[in-house]
């Protein structure tokens, strides 16, 4: 009876019944939403608090900048319940709560992996704790021992030739999004009792292994579940019961994510489509003269500090990998509801203004859903904020709403999915370029020149002949998709069984979908090379042992990036084809195969294995990021770039297709009013031909000249690279000319 | 890299790739079928409305010293290139450029060097719904017949100097032709941006815009004036071409003098940026 009087009150003024009656956020949202189709003259300044909690931060990243990692508490394993309260500056702090008792010092998660803890450790000059150490070697078995318990020598083998990188077998595989607005609009009893509930009804099915599975996650989650309250109390609230206003909206979301972030060092750790959700409570708050429009900006510029301090340990290869310490605290903007209303609120406006009042900055990685039909003045806003600190990136809800309904949100870069419903099993990525020169050299590696895939033969002849590569291309594109899918399984067991993320699973519905998320890297360089060997002359040069290690290309081939069908055609097949292989192969627990072309900052190292490939690319050079066409190469300006990529399938590619447009900021004569158009026309069509992500960056290479020679002129300098943005200044150097050593294109949008 | 006769960019010094091309004078284009091509560039927001593709043709009668493109000058500097191919280039962008209010613009170069084939390019960019702009001097400006200009949307006029002297010390031409074509874009009621090239020491004097500033401001059919800044991005091609640069000394025009000079043209009535 209690339970119901303390709903009421917290649901006061509210719509809709069917959310009450069931966990239902998405019907919570579009029953209460109030769509705002306005600019941003309302928006606030920060607030002194906001000021004062943020100068108090400014030391520290100061400090990280130049010596990396700051501190870490080595003898604690991260929990829910490891550390006591944490605080920048208590009486500023408007939202609370931090991964361990001090900003900036990272917490330990040995349950991913030993080698991680090891590793990162070293990498700063610290010893691990011995009594931790002997835990986690030799009493509780980590996901990654697990992994390589199961792993065939072959797995071994392609992991050692870098064809298939960056597996999640030694750290938290991340792209899972707990659906933490739960925490507020229900609280967590309601949410255990709900989860109960689903559990009891397992009771009938018999125990089979799928079954018994379940049962105890679901346990770990009903665990975990009443540890996030007593997390919440050491800092005094008390998130049993549902948030009663804005304020506590925010909070009891945090907390939620916080939960998470203490419990797993995943890759990408994404924060959902909160803002339109918290945008309700605002709304009523400003309703009942409880809040004001500078009060409620803080509570968001807060929210987002809080964001941008997440830190986990990390090693040294894994920086190499995903450069500038990212975490993906990815946040969805926009979009549209199923009823053909816009889900663009306020608190979306006010999400953005945080880049303003604190500056630009890589994370929270803001997201904006861009549909056709969303209000103008958003675009028109989203455009400038763009044009101001390169920290957005576009995705097409017109494509993904059909997919996912209306209330998806990204994962890490690209990855839709639909909150609380739906999760992946990420799989980071192999390198396409590479299994063409394995089908070219029969198996063999082109750099050390082992034998690690099949020993089919190898390609004979002092020319290269299209149909002959292709048909070996093909039969080394099964083999590799194979060998791939066998390592996923391997991995997903194992990460369910000794690393599971109790919590993001417990703010989601108990059946849920899964994708098994695939990717490929290198596809510029694979489809330009086929390129070359149709149009062109390609002769092998082989060495002494027979394996071809360079080509000499004669005559001219159209390149990938400049809206050519006779080559976009081939990269569009490509990625169709490599799906279709994976497809053939059972996944663990039945998961939904799909890719991803996405690289993050990988193309630097993917390209550093491999070897020199037809298209002219020298040994060791980086592959263009993500979906983008290699460097330099799209020479007709970005719209015939864009179009390119628009046409790579959706429908084979459904975990996100990744491009990234660097604009020069040029002659401006025709106004600001105009230009902003012209970008709202221009990602309109992009859209609309069927392009699914745009990173875009608006900013000139002689800054980021400038900045590589004088950092500490640019500490906030943020950039966008393949699927997140990144402080420039954190990027390792090589990974900094390799930005720079990209596609400007001065057509200016 | 690409087979795509097409390769390239304006920013790329193209030359030489037709070594048998005759001179501009002594050229008879027939029926427009081939013409001579320098590159294309995609995504330009400042050529016409909305997003455009711009295509620079080969072959100019001027010999402007700040010409940031000599590479285009003759027919010989370009690809001979069908107007079939050209077509069907320009059919895979015609929906995008629907999409975003744009279409082609034909610059060069000089377009009406090739009016046959230009005026067919035109045609066949109508045909695909593309609003369609076209870049020129106007020294040719006879060779655009009516029938020509139906299917031209917007000129884009060159209008470098309205005093005949100054215009033979910059483009060695001379200045009547654009005046006369001027005038008669007026009288047809042609949309027109005016397109001035503010060069310090070679244009700036205040007559000189002045005179200019009066000769455009009745004309009902000018939608804007345009005053675009001298700048040096054009150097390396003169140097590579072995040609003489006067201007290598020449500062770019100050933001100064370009308040000036859209002051005298925004007193003379005109909407000039």
């Amino acid at each position: 009876m209690l339970q119901v009087v303390k709903s009421t009150q917290a649901w006061r003024n509210f719509s809709g019944t069917r959310w009450q009656s069931e966990i239902n956020v998405r019907d919570f949202i579009v029953s209460n939403i109030t769509p705002y189709t306005g600019g941003p003259e309302f928006l606030a300044e920060p607030s002194k608090r906001t000021l004062a909690v943020w100068e108090k931060l400014q030391p520290y990243f100061r400090e990280e900048a130049k010596k990396g990692v700051l501190d870490v508490d080595a003898a604690t394993p991260s929990s829910l319940t490891s550390h006591g309260a944490g605080y920048i500056d208590r009486d500023n702090e408007v939202i609370v709560g931090l991964q361990t008792d001090q900003p900036f010092r990272r917490a330990i998660m040995p349950t991913g992996g030993w080698g991680m803890i090891e590793g990162g450790l070293k990498a700063i000059g610290r010893e691990p704790d011995p009594a931790v150490r002997e835990t986690f070697t030799k009493y509780r078995k980590t996901h990654n021992s697990a992994v390589f318990d199961l792993y065939t020598s072959e797995i071994r083998a392609c992991r050692r030739s870098n064809i298939i990188t960056g597996l999640p077998d030694a750290y938290g595989r991340g792209r899972i999004i707990g659906d933490y607005r739960r925490v507020a609009l229900y609280g967590v009893d309601r949410l255990i009792e709900a989860k109960k509930t689903e559990r009891a009804q397992l009771d009938v099915r018999w125990p089979t292994e799928e079954v018994m599975r379940l049962r105890e996650e679901m346990a770990d989650q009903l665990r975990a579940l009443a540890d996030l309250k007593t997390m919440a109390e050491n800092y005094g609230f008390d998130i049993g019961q549902p948030a009663t206003n804005a304020r506590e909206a925010v909070q009891w979301t945090y907390f939620g994510y916080l939960g998470a972030i203490k419990e797993m060092n995943g890759a990408a750790m994404s924060v959902g489509r909160v803002s339109s959700f918290f945008d309700i409570y605002i709304e009523r708050d400003l309703a009942e003269n409880k809040l004001t429009e500078a009060e409620a900006q803080e509570l968001i510029d807060q929210f987002v500090i809080k964001l941008r301090i997440v830190r986990f340990m990390r090693t040294p290869e894994y920086d190499a990998l995903f450069s500038g310490d990212p975490y993906w605290a990815t946040e969805c903007i926009g979009g549209m509801a199923l009823d053909g209303r816009t889900l663009v609120t306020r608190a979306n406006f006010r999400m953005l203004q945080t880049l303003t009042n604190l500056g630009p900055a890589p994370e929270p990685n803001m997201t904006v859903l861009w549909s056709k039909k969303l209000p103008d003045g958003f675009k028109r806003h989203c455009i400038k904020v763009s044009t101001e600190s390169s920290a957005l990136q576009y995705e097409n809800d017109d494509l993904m709403l059909p997919e996912f309904g209306d209330d998806y949100a990204i994962a890490c870069c690209v990855s839709g999915m639909r909150l609380g419903r739906q999760m992946q099993f990420f799989g980071a990525r192999v390198n396409l370029a590479k299994c063409m020169l394995y089908a070219i050299n029969g198996g063999r590696d082109e750099v050390s020149g082992e034998q690690v895939g099949p020993a089919f033969r190898p390609v004979a002849g002092d020319t290269l002949d299209y149909d002959d590569v292709m048909a070996k291309f093909d039969d080394m594109m099964a083999w590799l998709a194979r060998t791939y899918v066998h390592a996923m399984n391997c991995i997903h067991y194992s990460h369910d069984r000794y690393n599971y993320e109790r919590l993001m699973m417990a703010l989601h519905d108990r059946d849920i979908v899964r994708t098994m998320a695939f990717g490929i890297a290198g596809l510029s360089v694979a489809a330009d090379s086929l390129s070359a060997i149709k149009y062109a002359q390609v002769k092998p040069i082989r060495d002494e042992s027979g394996l071809v290690d360079d080509y000499e290309t004669t005559g001219e081939f159209p390149v990938f990036g400049n809206n050519d069908p006779r080559v976009d055609d081939i990269a569009a097949d490509l990625v169709k084809r490599f799906m279709n292989h994976l497809r053939v192969h059972a996944t663990y627990r039945g998961a939904i195969h799909t890719q991803s072309i996405l690289t993050i900052t990988s193309n630097v190292v993917y390209g550093k294995g491999t070897g020199n490939t037809p298209d002219g690319r020298s040994k060791g050079e980086p592959f263009g990021p993500g979906a983008n066409p290699m460097h330099g190469r799209d020479s007709h300006g970005w719209l015939a770039s864009c179009l390119s990529v628009a046409r790579l399938p959706f429908s084979d590619a459904q975990d996100g297709i990744s491009y990234t447009l660097s604009v020069v900021p040029g002659d401006n004569r025709q106004g600001d009013a105009e230009t902003f158009s012209r970008a709202v026309d221009a990602l309109d069509m992009y859209f609309g031909q069927g392009g699914f992500h745009m990173n875009l960056n608006v900013l000139s290479k002689e800054t980021l000249i400038d900045a590589m020679d004088h950092p500490d002129k640019y500490p906030q300098l943020t950039i966008r690279v393949s699927g997140y943005a990144v402080n420039f200044i954190r990027l390792t150097r090589e990974q900094q000319e390799d930005v720079i050593n990209r596609t400007f294109f001065h057509g200016k949008i | 890299m690409a087979a795509d006769p097409l390769a390239g960019s304006r920013h790329d010094l193209r030359h030489d790739l037709s070594p048998d091309a005759p001179e501009i004078e002594n050229y008879s284009e027939g029926d427009g079928a081939f013409g001579y091509v320098h590159s294309y560039e995609t995504g330009s927001r400042l050529d016409g409305p909305g997003i455009r593709v711009t295509l620079f043709l080969s072959g100019c009668p001027l010999r402007c010293q700040y010409c940031h493109n000599p590479d285009t000058w003759r027919l010989k500097h370009g690809t001979h290139i069908s107007l079939e191919r050209i077509v069907s280039r320009l059919r895979d962008f015609a929906p995008a450029l629907r999409a975003m209010k744009g279409g082609l613009t034909l610059s060069g170069g000089e377009p009406l060097a090739q009016p046959a084939f230009s005026g067919r390019i035109f045609g066949a960019a109508k045909g695909l719904g593309l609003h369609t702009a076209l870049d020129t001097s106007g020294f040719f400006g006879v060779r655009a017949t009516d029938l020509y200009l139906e299917n031209v949307d917007l000129v884009l006029l060159d209008i470098k100097s309205s005093d005949p002297e100054t215009y033979r010390r910059v483009t060695k031409q001379d200045v009547e032709p654009t005046l006369r074509f001027a005038e008669r874009l007026a009288a047809m009621g042609k949309p027109v941006w005016v397109r001035y090239v503010l060069v310090p020491g070679l244009t700036d004097d205040p007559a000189n815009v002045e005179g200019v500033a009066r000769f455009v401001a009745p004309m009902k059919n000018i939608e804007w004036v345009e005053v675009l800044p001298f700048h040096q991005l054009g150097t390396f091609k003169w140097q590579a071409l072995g040609l003489n640069y006067e201007l290598a000394e020449t500062p770019p025009a100050s933001k100064d003098l370009v308040e000036r000079v859209h002051r005298q043209f925004r007193d003379a009535g005109c909407n000039v940026r």
